[in-house]
């Protein structure tokens, strides 16, 4: 018995230190600092100032609600491609072809997302690969600068994300049963009848948890607005750089941070909520 | 519709096409980059020029190759070494947190179960400057209460570390939690019933059932830990790891020794991921 008490507490520290001192104290610190500030003599204060700054500067709260929009703009269009991608895998291409199709899709996900975006700048850009095709071919008389626009910048975070959006709905649509879509086409429905009464209702788990790590992947992203959308990218999480690293303000940093962190979870908790999902579940 | 249905040649024909042009869209940038780091030409875009080494032997001093670049061969000696470190730890904590969460019976275990769920869903950037606030509040307390300044709590090499720790545990203690629900528990009942302890038992038992999965926890962890932008961008000191050190580059424009990097990190991620992989499907 005492040995066996020992092996919990040798389990429990551990992971206690870490939880404690690495994740739960370093965001009080993150809440506490965002509501400090200094008053007319310098001296720090506690303060609401972080906050209303965001309120009253257009900038701030522009900026926000373009990075939600856009974030949820890139998880609908990656959903809407997924969704073929991931039938095709699951039920229409051979068989034997799968586990190669998974190995495929997985590979350029493991590289680094700045090779990833490297690659679509020296594409995309005016002296891009992309551009001398164009011209060659006749179909362009100048080279058109496709980089840094929101088209493009859009792109990029769904070609970042797609593959979080792909695995688990393959491996939804891998536990359908093929007899109900074979005795729905006897039965004379339509493909949108079979897409909309039976593969996405059986394929809810899939799609939320794909949905949920899209939009926190793209909301939190840095590299691709950065990189590919350019000085206009205008994302949020610049926006914290900024306070963080350029105008060394932490306090408003600190703020923005807690504000992004209160949204990703906010539209996370909905987004589980409507599926009645738990948190355990869509992770796994 | 599905494998087993008559389908019209026309579906299969576009289906089959849909699914190359996503493939096309997958693979496009990292070919290209591949391609162009072989180009002997002073920037990274075509028209080719024919075939050179010189992005990765040449000496300098007109065109420094990869193997004589002091500074990036640093950063990938930097980002080995926090790679390293990270999958040591995370793979010990992670393994605890699976046995406590797997076979531990203890008050508030659901509560500590979601907290460790947590860094799944707290964006990379957030992560990063919250670690940061706390590693500077309790810099500074050390700093007063004592008058010695320790230097890891400043952004540093050990700063990095802990942070990317932070939230690659969690993905290790997950794989990990997975194989151990698998485990058949009359085993560690036997060993103990023959006059072992727990821990002999785990040591002996559990942890050689487990070793597949933690290896390939270890590997995931190493490559997360390798290429991490996010969490990193706001605790690196003054040695930078590859994916900060590229960034500052490629913002600054670029050269073909990018490629030349790009297409050693495609060659040796994709290596590590087919091995893993391998052993995966050997262990399944």
């Amino acid at each position: 018995m005492n040995a066996s008490r020992a092996a919990f507490r040798l389990f429990l520290i551990p992971v206690l230190l870490w939880l404690f001192l690495l994740i739960v104290l370093p965001h009080i610190d993150l809440l506490i600092m965002s509501l400090r500030g200094k008053n007319e003599l310098r001296e720090p204060v506690w303060t609401l100032q972080n906050y209303m700054n965001f309120f009253t500067e257009p900038i701030y709260w522009l900026t926000f609600v373009r990075t939600a929009i856009y974030s949820i703009l890139t998880t609908a269009i990656t959903l809407v491609i997924g969704l073929p991608t991931a039938f095709y895998i699951a039920k229409v291409g051979r068989a034997r072809m799968q586990g190669f199709f998974m190995i495929l899709l997985l590979l350029p996900f493991w590289v680094s997302e700045l090779v990833r975006v490297y690659g679509w700048m020296i594409l995309l850009r005016e002296s891009g690969v992309l551009n001398f095709f164009l011209l060659k071919l006749g179909i362009l008389h100048r080279p058109v600068e496709m980089l840094y626009n929101d088209a493009t910048m859009i792109m990029g975070l769904v070609y970042t994300s797609m593959l979080f959006m792909v695995v688990p709905l393959v491996s939804a649509m891998d536990s359908l049963d093929d007899g109900l879509i074979e005795a729905a086409c006897d039965l004379g429905a339509n493909k949108l009848v079979i897409w909309r009464d039976i593969i996405i209702p059986h394929c809810k788990p899939g799609i939320a948890s794909g949905c949920i790590v899209v939009f926190m992947l793209s909301l939190g992203n840095y590299l691709t607005p950065n990189l590919m959308g350019g000085k206009n990218s205008l994302w949020f999480t610049e926006q914290i750089y900024n306070q963080f690293i350029a105008s060394f303000n932490w306090n408003q940093g600190s703020a923005f941070g807690f504000l992004l962190l209160a949204l990703s979870s906010l539209i996370i908790w909905a987004g589980l909520k409507v599926t009645g999902q738990k948190l355990g579940e869509a992770a796994s | 519709m599905i494998r087993s249905l008559p389908r019209s040649k026309r579906y299969t024909i576009s289906y089959n096409l849909f699914i190359a042009l996503y493939f096309v869209f997958l693979f496009a940038p990292l070919a290209v980059t591949c391609v162009l780091a072989f180009n002997n030409s002073d920037f990274p875009s075509l028209p080719w020029q024919g075939f050179t080494l010189d992005w990765f032997t040449s000496p300098g001093p007109a065109r420094v190759g990869i193997f004589h670049d002091e500074e990036n061969l640093r950063s990938i000696w930097v980002s080995f070494q926090t790679a390293f470190w990270v999958s040591i730890l995370s793979v010990i904590v992670g393994t605890c947190a699976a046995f406590l969460f797997e076979q531990e019976e203890f008050p508030f275990k659901n509560a500590l179960y979601f907290l460790m769920l947590a860094p799944l869903v707290i964006p990379g950037v957030i992560l990063g400057i919250s670690i940061l606030l706390a590693a500077n509040t309790a810099g500074t307390f050390v700093e007063d209460a004592t008058g010695i300044d320790v230097s890891f709590l400043r952004p540093s090499f050990w700063l990095v570390v802990l942070g990317q720790f932070s939230f690659i545990t969690t993905f290790v203690a997950l794989v990990v939690s997975a194989r151990l629900r698998k485990f058949d528990r009359t085993l560690e009942e036997a060993a103990m019933n023959l006059g072992a302890t727990r821990l002999e038992t785990i040591r002996l038992i559990t942890l050689r059932y487990l070793r597949p999965a933690i290896i390939g926890a270890g590997a995931v962890a190493f490559l997360m830990s390798f290429e991490n932008f996010n969490t990193t961008l706001f605790l690196v000191g003054s040695k930078p790891t590859l994916p900060i050190n590229l960034y500052l580059q490629v913002r600054d424009g670029s050269t073909p020794v990018i490629n030349a990097i790009s297409f050693l990190l495609i060659v040796g991620t994709s290596c590590l991921a087919l091995v893993n992989l391998f052993f995966n499907k050997k262990n399944a």
